[in-house]
């Protein structure tokens, strides 16, 4: 029986949702809090609001694509388009390892700037602490994001329905893979770069065509497209038919996950999401993505079906079918 | 997948699978009532047969039983419990991802540290020599765990030691060897297995010679293949028409890689470096020369002839360890769902046995990719 936290606990997959089930959610028990969206909804008097926190605590702090900054105010941003909000504001939380170099503190300030500018939004907030060297990994960091929801219904999972398509809007696996390999000790040169991008301009444009027939939407981070998936499936009790073929997976990302044993449908994303609309929209929703940068390799991937196990069934490229399982902890490789 | 080069995608191809399906169900056809029992012997036969979905094509009378094919899988509870003691001496333990998680009778090498030890996690032995260098004045100790595919690749880490004068590196040689395990299935009385899917890795370097005594002695037919759906597909037929029709002997079907008397250069390097030795197997007890040993001019490598370690590790005699099977999922004599502790007491988040821990492991991959529900049903 584990004792103590480990690093499975922190990886997305059931490993977290045991430490927040057992652990935390017992003790926070609230409506909003308990539907457990990428978004928490809150409504102010007509206006509804999205509210959402993310820390980012990634090594290596810059890696080919982008770096911790970017992925802070990518990952919060996108938190709150899934919900279908335009971002208002973010805050900015630091914590520092003694020890940082200036330098790269003054990158990551630049590329958090550079970033918060290409979104178009603004850090109105924030605060800084430093640790002893050793009690951090050179930069931790935190960043809260609001945003204004002005699409009604909200996309949600209570949503999605038999006969729902399913599209996720490019390649997936790119973020994780860069990490992995990025990190010392794995002497493999790959070509692979992180997603990181911001989605909510894309999501606004698919909300302004497909509007309520556009029923749920998840950014795939940790855990990757198959745990989100799951978990999804599980939630809205529906089962799921994904085509493993229809799955956009850049080469580079799939001979690197071939040779070190992952598998690619697990592995992060930063820069993808997963939208559930009514069939009628589906082909106009692929189009549109597929005319964005955010969405040139979109694909439709599966479909909601009639069934109510809430299972994710995966039709391999050969024709044979299995289960999809969600991750259960840290990705590992393997031996041989 | 989309995204493979030629190469892969021809041996994906959804035509040549279908082909090959026809082809099985065919022969079943013409055998009606006949059962065949085929191992896959390695672990990673194992994860593509369930990867992609192939259980879910073959016909009703095929049977695949997965066999020991996995390195961390069958090391014993002893070596797991001396790993995790280790880990709480003054050293640095290296090793591959694998092992992190397995249970030892008290914690995981992943817990110890979480609680401080110095656990590091390498990709290739060789990694390992890099560390050493970079903490001369600590032991640095690797865990030696792997079939034939990964010991040679320990061997030139402890060659290149020995060059360096790299006193400060150690091993923990708990290797095992291929084809005592495979002659210890078969003389087992309660063996159901008509044939083998040999592991692919390990005859690239053993070759498929080493598989003529199997053959021989058991008159079974052993079929060597590679990877990818057509590869298994094909190894699959080869194998089921062979025992349909009583024909023992070796077919090699991944001649891209494997040849018939291996790769020499790994098998001197390992002959260089190691002797073989008794070993410890989980679920198949102690197999003569099943194992492996330094060689007296590389014995100070050797991490327990530098650390004294306890007599006997306490052995955890609970009520839950007593009912895994691991041991006779390991021999085939079992499948993981009929494990009382599967899917409940014991998941991949909370493995009980080892079979569950490793990506590799049966249990895992039954867990992982739906178990017995092949979708047939939907």
């Amino acid at each position: 029986m584990q004792q103590h936290i480990t690093l499975d606990h922190g990886s997305g997959g059931l490993a977290s949702q045991e430490l927040l089930f057992k652990y935390l959610l017992p003790f926070l028990n609230n409506s909003v809090l308990n539907e457990l969206e990428d978004s928490a909804v809150i409504s102010i008097g007509e206006t509804k609001l999205a509210f959402t926190t993310d820390s980012y605590v990634v090594d290596p702090i810059f890696f080919p694509g982008g770096d911790i900054a970017r992925l802070a105010v990518n990952g919060t941003l996108n938190d709150l388009a899934m919900k279908g909000a335009s971002p208002v504001c973010l805050s900015l939380g630091l914590i520092l390892e003694e020890g940082l170099r200036l330098e790269e503190f003054e990158r990551l300030s630049r590329s958090l700037s550079e970033a918060a500018e290409a979104a178009g939004i603004q850090v109105v907030t924030g605060d800084t602490k430093v640790v002893p060297h050793g009690k951090g990994d050179k930069i931790f960091i935190n960043t809260s994001g609001i945003g204004v929801i002005h699409c009604e219904p909200v996309p949600s999972y209570h949503r999605i329905q038999p006969g729902d398509c399913i599209l996720v809007s490019g390649t997936v696996g790119d973020h994780g893979i860069t990490i992995l390999t990025s990190r010392s000790g794995l002497k493999l040169e790959t070509s692979t770069t992180s997603d990181t991008m911001p989605l909510h301009r894309l999501v606004a444009a698919l909300l302004e065509e497909v509007k309520s027939g556009l029923h749920c939407m998840r950014d795939p981070t940790r855990g990757g497209l198959a745990t989100t998936l799951t978990e999804l499936a599980g939630r809205s009790g529906w089962d799921f038919e994904i085509d493993e073929e229809a799955i956009p997976i850049h080469s580079s990302v799939a001979s690197a996950c071939e040779i070190l044993g992952f598998d690619p449908l697990y592995l992060a994303n930063e820069g993808k999401c997963v939208v559930f609309v009514a069939p009628e929209h589906a082909e106009k929703t692929l189009q549109l993505m597929r005319s964005r940068h955010e969405g040139v390799s979109a694909a439709i991937i599966g479909r909601v079906m009639p069934e109510k196990n809430g299972r994710v069934i995966l039709k391999t490229a050969i024709g044979g079918k299995r289960l999809l399982r969600p991750l259960t902890g840290e990705p590992l490789p393997r031996i041989c | 997948m989309n995204a493979f080069g030629s190469f892969e995608a021809n041996y994906r191809r959804p035509a040549l699978v279908s082909f090959l399906r026809e082809r099985l169900i065919s022969l079943f056809d013409a055998n009606k009532g006949q059962e065949v029992f085929c191992m896959e012997v390695c672990g990673t036969h194992t994860v593509s047969i369930f990867r992609h979905g192939i259980r879910s094509l073959l016909p009703p009378g095929l049977h695949l039983i997965s066999g020991p094919g996995c390195p961390v899988c069958v090391t014993s509870q002893r070596d797991i419990d001396a790993f995790i003691w280790l880990s709480r001496q003054d050293c640095i333990l290296t090793t591959f991802g694998d092992l992190m998680r397995v249970p030892g009778t008290q914690g995981s090498l992943q817990e110890a540290r979480a609680t401080g030890a110095r656990v590091l996690t390498v990709y290739s032995p060789m990694d390992v020599i890099s560390v050493a260098k970079e903490h001369l004045n600590t032991l640095v100790v690797f865990l030696g765990v792997g079939f034939e595919t990964t010991i040679p690749g320990i061997a030139s880490m402890l060659f290149e030691a020995k060059r360096q004068n790299l006193s400060n590196l150690t091993l923990y040689p708990a290797m095992k060897l291929m084809p005592p395990a495979l002659h210890a299935i078969f003389s087992d009385t309660g063996c159901r297995v008509q044939g083998l899917i040999c592991p692919g890795h390990v005859s690239a370097i053993i070759g498929a010679r080493a598989y003529e005594p199997i053959a021989n002695q058991y008159k079974v037919p052993c079929v060597i293949t590679g990877f990818e759906p057509v590869d298994i597909m094909q190894g699959l037929c080869v194998l089921a028409e062979r025992i349909l029709n009583n024909r023992p002997g070796i077919h090699n079907a991944y001649e891209r890689v494997v040849s018939w008397d291996g790769n020499q250069r790994a098998m001197d390097m390992m002959q260089r470096v190691f002797l073989p030795a008794d070993a410890e197997w989980r679920g198949l007890g102690v197999l003569p020369q099943s194992g492996l040993a330094l060689r007296p001019e590389y014995a100070n490598f050797d991490v327990r002839s530098r650390i004294s370690f306890p007599e006997t590790f306490v052995q955890d005699s609970s009520d839950l360890k007593n009912k895994c099977r691991c041991g006779e999922i390991l021999k085939g004599k079992a499948s993981p769902s009929a494990c009382p502790l599967f899917g409940r007491a014991c998941t991949p988040s909370r493995p009980f046995g080892p079979c569950m821990v490793s990506t590799e492991g049966t249990c895992a991959a039954f867990f992982k990719y739906g178990g017995q529900e092949t979708c047939n049903n939907t």
